[in-house]
């Protein structure tokens, strides 16, 4: 299928690119989920406005313990070691299972989470660090926390008129571990349960339980779920009422298997 | 996967009764590289999508989004209506009626356009045309349909309920057709030592060659022709529906099928779309093209497999078949399609379900069930994979309960070689083969004992086994009892030398992934010695070439390869007569040597001469020269014409998460006999491709519906297709075992591939399983599906 009739624009800088989207216009990063989505003609925006060329769109850059992703860094840039240390090394696994690499050279992790596919790896693995989105709206700079920033299916703390602009992630030690599973019969179906934990020295452990047709479920302090996977993750999953057996399932072997490879 | 050259010791102690391959190694038996890969590997293939003339005009089909509805009126968008066709502007296209002679066969009017009702989501209802498909889609979706929603028949096992809506009206239930063979097996209760009965399903499935289906049509003044430049597998056959059809003289309808990106079965059906893009280009005397895309391809066109068995089986104590009762529902979908129509798969289920097997005494009923879903076509095998998955999965459960192992209970019932040719209870003529050998093989090849092994401490792995056979080239006198459209006779082919001496081979079916531009040089090159980089396949184009009922069936390397070979013989012939005028010596005298004629151990004269002689010095010609010239159309049908069976054996690894129903391949073995290889590097590609698609039916690929019948899968991220990432590396053994009735013992061995895989990973599957006492019954074995069987069995 082909896209109804749209306008495009490529605004130079922030401010136009503001303008454009106060106008009713929709952001394109990458179009790796928008393209099918125009194609399909599931989305008939009027007019795209191209992000591609906005100055500090992409890149990742670090100031103390904190790295600042931008928004357009591409999978392919994640997954090639763009992100310094530890936090990079994690990123780049995640990256490396999106997709295939066609769509990893044009799909951005700020697309990703500003599409908020609960099944997405960004959407799923992004709520485990203690970190946040920079987002940019007419009035001025704001920031959501990584948890906080998808509230749904499709659905983000976003307004119409506002953009990602960066997701900021604490640095990590390089004693931090990580497990991380997801549930896919081939590259590039979209995961039918993902989960992940961190544990870094000093801090209670954290994890995520995603892709369940609903916003990713965050435990914070998942001290409980690393002494105990197996029982820990039956309990968390009961407690979230999946209707599917099978997802339940899955969903619960998702966490223990992510809890036992971050111990 | 294991290439040709690495293959694992195949083929040992061989039968091969030709010499050319081993004298030049570019003959009947040789591994010659595919002389049309240059093109497709640099991206010079031409597909219809490549194709564009100037004043095309693209169209966009406007279909039903509802399963079954009266059609109450569509209103065209306003300034549009002369772009925007519905069926009552095309009355000059008759209908789709794809009859089978078979006793009871219910006939289904497909219009080209949705007349009245629609039946199924997807069928076309209106045709959109602008300058470009973009702009024909914006018409599309600005058209305003009006339908009466009614109930719609999405399972066919619902379909002759009571109460029921007919989908035809006119007809006395939803049924294309019963078949049945009545055998009273009441007794067999008392004699067995094990019966078992079976309940299973195989998915609604999509063909999905990577090119979909396009059509560009185009009205030529000067020949008063219709040219129609489609995707198709029969060229010839599209030429005779197109002009029944519309009315037209055969003469009056060309059809050339370009390079075509797979077939599969899928290609060789006449679709509602070709014809109105036919028409609407002699309506409108501008060339008009239409280019299916994955959504159409998907849901409204390409289905296909869809089969429900309630399968009874007896045994003896040594796991000896007693007999079989098979009941067998085909969901076919709203029409029958043209040429094969409705009742192919049924009727084939009936006929193949014995398979390999010595089977005594058997009944069966098959129902064709008319639903609201778009036809079911035949697919890669037909009706095979789908037999051969019930057979085998019932055979395995015969053997459990026996106690016995799947080899032995397989190697009682195949038909021995001893037995050979052997002609079995309904009627199929079995031509060669050594059926256990190629099951003790396969068993030697995947290592059981290690499976066992990890059995007993506790890993969730299995091994299965499929045994099948594979029914190729089948002409006259099989089809015709099936009173189909088509019926397929003798194969033509025309070979002739042009002048500076080039041969060139025109056939009137088409290769589309089978590389008969390279095995039918190979043919031609054994009988003429040619060399194959001097041969020319002309194919794909109605006007240059004789008429064939086209690819499909494993036909084409039996059927054009005969031809091909006999018309070379006797243009040989011709070209000895030459040769001994130009020799000065006598026709016994000579002989055809390294693309000479020559004198019997003597000097010789090389075809090109012979050819520039008889073009060009025809004053040097002999008085008796055959005036037929250096050209030469010869026709072939295998005798008997029941076709070849090939045969394999299918062994496979799998793996079982038990937490999460995941399924692993870890390794698959197949045992094949394609009679004689005629390029054994190009039916590994053929048996690798086929093993690749059955691994999707037997893990992925599953198109569902919902109870209204909507399709639930309209992408290939809803779709899961095999990748590389799924496919493990096959291995291959080959024997070869000549065919007595074909030219060279080759066996029609292209759809082989797909057959094995449900039943030998499904019986892998159940033998990981067994231990809990769980059994996965319905394709494809997904995840969610073999854990519910996992927790079925702890219940
Ligand atoms: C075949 C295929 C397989 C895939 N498999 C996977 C997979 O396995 N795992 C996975 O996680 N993803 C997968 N994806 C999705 C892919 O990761 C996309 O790249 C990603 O979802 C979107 O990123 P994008 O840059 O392409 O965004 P786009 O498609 O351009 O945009 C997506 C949405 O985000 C909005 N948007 C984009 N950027 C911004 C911004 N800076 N601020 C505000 N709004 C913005 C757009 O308006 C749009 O609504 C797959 C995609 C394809 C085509």
């Amino acid at each position: 299928m082909k896209p109804a009739p749209f306008d495009y624009a490529r605004p130079a800088d922030w401010s136009a690119a503001l303008a454009l989207l106060a106008a009713g216009a929709r952001p394109v990063a990458g179009g790796q989920s928008l393209g099918p989505m125009l194609n399909l003609r599931v989305a008939t925006p009027e007019k795209l406005a191209d992000l591609r060329h906005l100055p500090g769109y992409a890149g990742v850059t670090q100031q103390g313990g904190t790295i600042r992703i931008g928004a357009g860094t591409t999978h392919a840039a994640i997954e090639d070691g763009a992100v310094p240390g530890r936090l990079g090394a994690i990123l780049a696994g995640v990256a490396r299972r999106i997709a295939y690499r066609p769509v990893r050279n044009r799909g951005t992790i700020g697309g990703s989470l500003a599409h908020a596919d609960p099944a997405a790896d960004w959407v799923a693995v992004l709520p485990c660090f203690r970190g946040e989105a920079v987002v940019l709206g007419p009035a001025g700079e704001r920031r959501v926390k990584l948890e906080r920033f998808v509230t749904g299916m499709l659905a983000t703390a976003l307004s119409p008129e506002e953009l990602l602009l960066a997701v900021e992630l604490p640095a990590l030690p390089e004693a931090a571990r990580w497990g991380h599973w997801k549930f896919c019969r081939k590259p590039g179906e979209f995961s039918k349960a993902t989960a992940c934990v961190l544990a870094v020295p000093g801090e209670a452990p954290r994890a995520v339980l995603a892709a369940l047709d609903a916003p990713p479920f965050v435990v914070a302090d998942a001290s409980a779920l690393c002494a105990a996977p197996e029982a820990e993750a039956a309990r968390l999953v009961a407690a979230l009422d999946v209707a599917d057996p099978w997802r339940a399932a899955i969903a619960r072997t998702a966490l223990r298997r992510a809890a036992e490879a971050a111990s | 996967m294991t290439t040709a050259s690495d293959r694992p010791s195949a083929s040992e102690g061989v039968n091969r009764p030709h010499s050319h391959a081993s004298k030049t190694g570019k003959g009947v038996g040789a591994s010659l590289r595919r002389k049309e890969d240059a093109r497709f590997l640099h991206g010079r293939g031409r597909y219809v999508g490549d194709i564009a003339v100037p004043g095309m005009l693209e169209v966009a089909f406007l279909r039903s989004p509802v399963a079954h509805a009266r059609l109450l009126g569509v209103t065209k968008p306003a300034g549009a209506q002369d772009r925007v066709f519905l069926a009552a502007d095309l009355p000059e296209i008759a209908p789709i009626r794809a009859v089978s002679a078979l006793p009871g066969f219910r006939v289904s009017e497909q219009t080209a356009l949705a007349t009245g009702k629609v039946r199924h989501v997807g069928e076309a209802i209106a045709a959109c045309l602008a300058s470009s498909r973009a702009e024909a889609e914006d018409l599309a979706a600005a058209c305003e349909p009006e339908f009466e929603v009614l109930p719609a028949i999405s399972d066919m096992l619902t379909a002759r309920a009571p109460g029921v809506p007919l989908i035809h009206e006119h007809w006395a239930e939803n049924v294309f057709l019963e078949t049945r063979r009545e055998e009273d097996l009441s007794d067999l209760d008392a004699v067995a030592a094990a019966k078992v009965t079976r309940v299973l399903r195989t998915s609604r499935q999509s063909m999905a060659p990577i090119e979909g289906r396009g059509v560009l049509a185009e009205w030529d003044t000067r020949l008063e022709q219709l040219v129609v430049t489609t995707a198709s597998q029969q060229p010839h056959v599209s030429k005779t529906g197109i002009a029944e059809a519309l009315g037209l003289d055969e003469g009056q309808v060309r059809v050339i099928a370009p390079d075509v990106g797979g077939g599969f079965g899928y290609k060789a059906i006449l679709l509602p779309e070709e014809l109105v893009c036919c028409a609407l280009a002699m309506r409108l005397q501008r060339p008009v093209r239409w280019l299916e895309d994955r959504l159409e391809q998907l849901t409204a066109n390409a289905n296909c497999r869809e089969h429900h068995y309630i399968v009874t089986a007896w045994a003896d104590r040594e796991g000896r078949l007693l007999g079989c009762d098979v009941d067998a529902t085909v969901d076919s979908g709203a029409y029958s399609s043209y040429p094969f129509s409705a009742c192919l798969e049924a009727a084939q289920i009936g006929s193949i379900f014995p398979g390999p097997y010595i089977l005594p005494r058997f009944r069966y009923h098959t129902l064709s069930a008319c639903t609201n879903k778009p036809p079911i076509l035949p697919y890669r095998g037909v009706a095979r994979p789908g037999v051969c998955y019930a057979m085998e999965t019932t055979l395995d459960a015969l053997a459990r309960q026996l106690g016995l192992s799947a080899e032995a209970i397989r190697a009682v019932n195949l038909v021995p070689k001893e037995a050979m040719p052997y002609r079995n209870l309904v009627g199929k003529h079995f031509d060669s083969g050594d059926y256990k050998e190629a099951l003790r093989r396969a068993v030697a090849l995947v290592d059981v004992p290690k499976v066992r092994a990890r059995q007993a401490k506790g890993e969730c792995v299995g091994v299965g086994l499929a045994s099948f056979c594979e029914q190729g080239a089948h002409g006259t006198s099989v089809y015709h009892g099936w009173g189909m459209p088509m019926v397929p006779g003798f194969e033509q082919a025309q070979a002739r030398f042009t002048p500076d001496g080039v041969l060139e081979l025109r056939v009137g079916l088409h290769s589309h992934g089978q590389g008969l531009e390279t095995t039918l040089a190979q043919v031609a090159h054994e009988i003429l010695g040619v060399d194959p980089a001097r041969v020319r396949l002309v194919h794909g184009d109605t006007a240059l070439t004789p008429y064939s009922t086209g690819t499909w069936g494993s036909r084409a390397m039996v059927m054009a390869g005969g031809a091909v070979a006999e018309a070379c013989r006797q243009l040989g012939e011709r070209a000895l007569t030459i040769g001994a005028a130009l020799l000065q010596a006598e026709r016994g005298e000579v002989e055809l040597a390294g693309g000479t004629v020559r004198r019997r151990g003597g000097a010789g004269i090389a075809l090109e001469e012979i050819a520039r002689t008889w073009y060009r010095r025809p004053q040097n010609l002999p008085a008796d020269v055959d005036r037929g010239g250096l050209d030469v159309t010869a026709g072939y049908r295998p005798d008997p014409d029941t076709g070849t069976h090939s045969y394999a054996c299918h062994a496979v690894v799998a793996r079982v998460d038990v937490e999460t129903g995941a399924v692993t391949l870890e390794d698959y073995v197949v045992v094949e006999d394609g009679g004689v290889l005629v390029n054994p590097m190009i039916v590994d590609g053929q048996v690798l491709g086929g093993t690749a698609q059955g691994i999707g039916t037997a893990l992925y690929e599953e198109m569902p519906y919902d109870a209204q019948g909507q399709p639930l899968a309209g992408t290939l991220a809803d779709y899961l297709l095999p990748g590389a990432t799924e496919v493990p590396d096959i291995r291959l053994d080959h024997m070869e075992t000549p065919s007595p009735w074909t030219r060279f013992g080759q066996k029609g061995i292209g759809e082989s591939g797909a057959i094995g895989p449900a039943g030998a990973i499904l019986n892998a599957i159940n033998d990981a399983l067994a231990p809990l006492g769980a059994e996965v019954f319905d394709l494809p074995a997904t995840p969610a599906r073999v854990l519910a069987a996992i927790e079925a069995a702890r219940r």
